[in-house]
């Protein structure tokens, strides 16, 4: 199987982009070049003039409900929708249920993925506690042995610092890293969205946003008093992006994530009442906002991901303070992003880069269209205009409060392993 | 307008138009037959989710007088104790082909969710710590009663504004028709930003109340808030309880308003609550008179 991908703009993920031409030989990328490749016996030339061609991106932080709440989501349908983003490879969080703090659960997943999947690669991340319950430490090595590729508690994080302690250190013997869902339980308890003006004016509890500065800062002190690695969940505030740049300029081997709704929306939208604004961490303040967005351009946050929450009507659908939290983004994520691209405020390469750097935080092969790697692809065609709408979704989630926008940007193709498994139906 | 489910949205005008309106149905109050047909024929649904006595009973009392018919739905609790999504809930009370529903929900945003979903008109009855527009309505309307107007003012708001939906629905009224609007409490009640809403705000009730023309007292809220909003009563009562003492700043003509229902001796002294410069009688009397208004602006309008 070869297929020639021609005219396009090569945007390898690290370095420039230049237009170019890329042959995939079976499940490998076989050359790259910034002039047309000339190779017989292809099965198939695809000119993408005026289209993207980077390293099949990464979501590190998606939840596909698998087992336990399928009616939300599961793997099949999360991975398809993973697929119709530009996603070759989710790291999924372990709230499931059972919760995914055995061995058990994730070679279920992994099974299912393989089995019943598209072919887009899934990296269960396991519990850091039993049951997420913050008390004992779940096997960790086990999970490791199984396949997870990092261990989080995400929503329900641990508060016990000793504990914390303990764990990151006993995760280090394998290898891997605890994944940080920075909150303060205490600050935000009973809280509905950001605490400010606008918490104020609509009349619904608040959740300050110090509490996640808060718990950011424990968690780099940790990692720099073990002097080890940790990675920071869906970062929203001002005070956290300044705390990770504090932590970096020392040495500290942070890394930090965000997901785009946190660069779009402000505790503002809360005023619709639409439990589909209803998110934790909660939208922020346009300082919050507009921080996030310059901590993305330089480099204090690394990576976007996307913190797919998919939930089924009848859990959302319901009074503000009952509703449950997350919204659907594995399909939105690319083109709610590249806007940033278009307003010039990231660079394409920038906007690979911190869709792909996710590879290189959990040691996952993947994020490069160098000769001999693996042909994961993911193809966009960065002008073409089009509306989100909720009921195309693949995901079984219709929760985005992004339902109606118009963008710019689409994913046009998903390429794992040398085979096509997503087209985009124009 | 088709629903009324906050203050916020409104203008000046419309706030000045139903407060006019109001003056006609109290003289209706007064009458020997307190009774007028202007709303024969159609029907009003009154949904409780969360407990009241005295906003549920004026509804039913101003629905009453003016010849609607008026169905009562009290539910300990919201409908999802029972499994039940809001549209679920919206979709039932629809089927009854109400012209209008008064909800009263403890979480904010409930009555807009459901105005969203159903085609009748929708009276907000209090959600949550959001709004109360009726009751700001019928405060509006004494403070305008008995000083002749809504101008000019200087108001003083004190107690626990951060989970007050009537403190809410006061501001925006008042800063909409031009007075001045001191809020004062411990800093744990005054809710962040709400400067930004055009008032002042300060610690020391002393400072509010001086020169004020109207003294609002808003309720201590939930019991379990004491240890964690406040110290205890005890303690509050010391430092924010409008007594004599504290009333003697105020103008000599101010007036004393509460929404009730009133913690006496916590946040009001009985002799204040009880003397000649509180209205909170009044205000409860007018709040008739104002629903009233409210319900025939909304469903009897022009056609009636
Ligand atoms: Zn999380």
């Amino acid at each position: 199987m070869k297929l020639l991908i021609k005219n396009a703009t090569i945007c390898p993920g690290t370095g420039q982009s230049f237009p170019g031409s890329l042959l995939v030989e079976n499940d490998r990328i076989a050359k790259v070049a910034p002039v047309e490749i000339k190779a017989d016996g292809v099965d198939e030339i695809l000119d993408a003039r005026g289209m993207i061609v980077a390293p099949g991106f990464i979501d590190i932080h998606a939840h596909f409900r698998d087992p336990g709440f399928e009616y939300k989501e599961d793997i099949v349908s999360g991975l398809n929708a993973a697929a119709a983003g530009g996603f070759t490879a989710v790291c999924t969080m372990p709230n499931t249920s059972p919760v995914c703090d055995n061995i058990g659960v994730i070679e279920y997943q992994k099974k299912k993925a393989r089995e019943e999947g598209n072919g887009v690669r899934l990296f269960p991340i396991g519990a850091a506690t039993k049951g997420q319950k913050g008390e004992t430490m779940a096997p960790i090595g086990e999970l490791k042995e199984g396949g997870a590729v990092a261990v989080s508690d995400d929503g329900k994080p641990i508060q016990d610092s000793s504990l914390l302690l303990r764990l990151m250190q006993y995760a280090s013997s394998f290898g891997i890293k605890y994944v940080a869902h920075a909150e303060d339980l205490y600050l935000s308890r009973g809280g509905q969205m950001n605490e400010g003006y606008f918490s104020t004016l609509y009349g619904l509890p608040g959740i300050p946003a110090v509490g996640e500065a808060l718990s950011v800062a424990r968690e780099c002190l940790m990692a720099e008093y073990l002097g080890l690695p940790i990675h920071i969940c869906h970062v929203s505030t001002k005070a956290a992006c300044d705390i990770i740049a504090f932590f970096k300029t020392r040495g500290v081997k942070v890394t930090a994530e965000t997901a785009p709704h946190y660069l779009l929306l402000t505790d503002e939208a809360l005023g619709s009442y639409d439990p589909n604004t209803k998110v934790n961490p909660p939208l922020r303040s346009e300082e919050d906002r507009r921080a996030v967005i310059e901590a993305l351009k330089n480099g204090t946050i690394d990576a976007i991901a996307t913190d797919h929450a998919p939930h089924h009507e009848r859990d959302k659908n319901l009074e503000f303070n009952a509703a449950a939290s997350g919204m659907v983004g594995l399909e939105t994520a690319v083109a709610l992003t590249l806007k940033f691209v278009h307003e010039k405020q990231i660079s394409l390469e920038r906007f690979v880069e911190v869709f792909t750097a996710g590879y290189r935080m959990f040691g996952i092969e993947g994020g490069t269209l160098a000769e001999g790697s693996l042909a994961d692809i993911t193809l966009i065609d960065p002008s073409y205009t089009w509306t989100i709408d909720k009921n195309m979704f693949l995901s079984k989630g219709r929760n985005t409060p992004f339902h109606g926008f118009h963008v710019k940007g689409a994913v046009f193709r998903t390429i794992v392993a040398g085979k096509t498994i997503y087209t985009r139906p124009y | 307008m088709k629903h009324l489910l906050g203050i916020e949205s409104l203008n000046r005008d419309q706030i000045m138009q139903i407060l006019e309106t109001a003056v006609s149905f109290e003289e209706i109050n007064q009458r020997q037959i307190k009774k007028v047909p202007t709303l024969k024929g159609i029907s009003v649904i009154n949904f409780f989710a969360e407990p009241s006595t005295r906003t549920r009973m004026s509804f039913e009392v101003a629905e009453k007088r003016l010849s609607a018919d008026t169905y009562n739905i009290a539910v300990a609790g919201s409908a999802i104790t029972k499994g039940e999504t809001l549209a679920d809930t919206a979709l039932n009370l629809q089927a009854m082909a109400p012209d209008c529903l008064v909800i009263r929900h403890a979480v904010s945003g409930t009555p807009h969710m459901l105005a969203q979903i159903m085609n009748c008109s929708v009276i907000n009855a209090g959600d949550g710590f959001h709004e109360h527009p009726t009751q700001a309505l019928l405060d509006a309307y004494t403070i305008k009663k008995r000083k002749g107007r809504l101008d000019g003012l200087k108001v003083a708001l004190i107690g626990d504004i951060a989970h007050s939906r009537v403190a809410r629905s006061n501001i925006h009224l008042l800063t909409k028709t031009g007075s001045q609007v001191v809020l004062a409490g411990p800093a744990t009640m005054i809710p962040r930003g709400v400067e930004k809403l055009g008032v002042t705000v300060t610690y020391d009730p002393k400072e509010a109340v001086k020169e004020a023309d109207v003294v609002m007292m808003l309720r201590i809220q939930e019991e379990r808030e004491s240890g964690l909003m406040y110290p205890d009563r005890r303690e509050y009562a010391r430092f924010f309880c409008l007594d004599e003492k504290l009333l003697s700043l105020a103008r000599p003509d101010a007036i004393v308003m509460h929404p009730g229902p009133a913690n006496r001796g916590v946040e009001i002294e009985d002799d204040i609550m009880d003397g000649d410069r509180s209205v909170i009688l009044e205000q409860v009397a007018n709040g008739v008179a104002v629903r009233m208004a409210v319900l025939y602006l909304l469903l009897g309008g022009s056609n009636a």
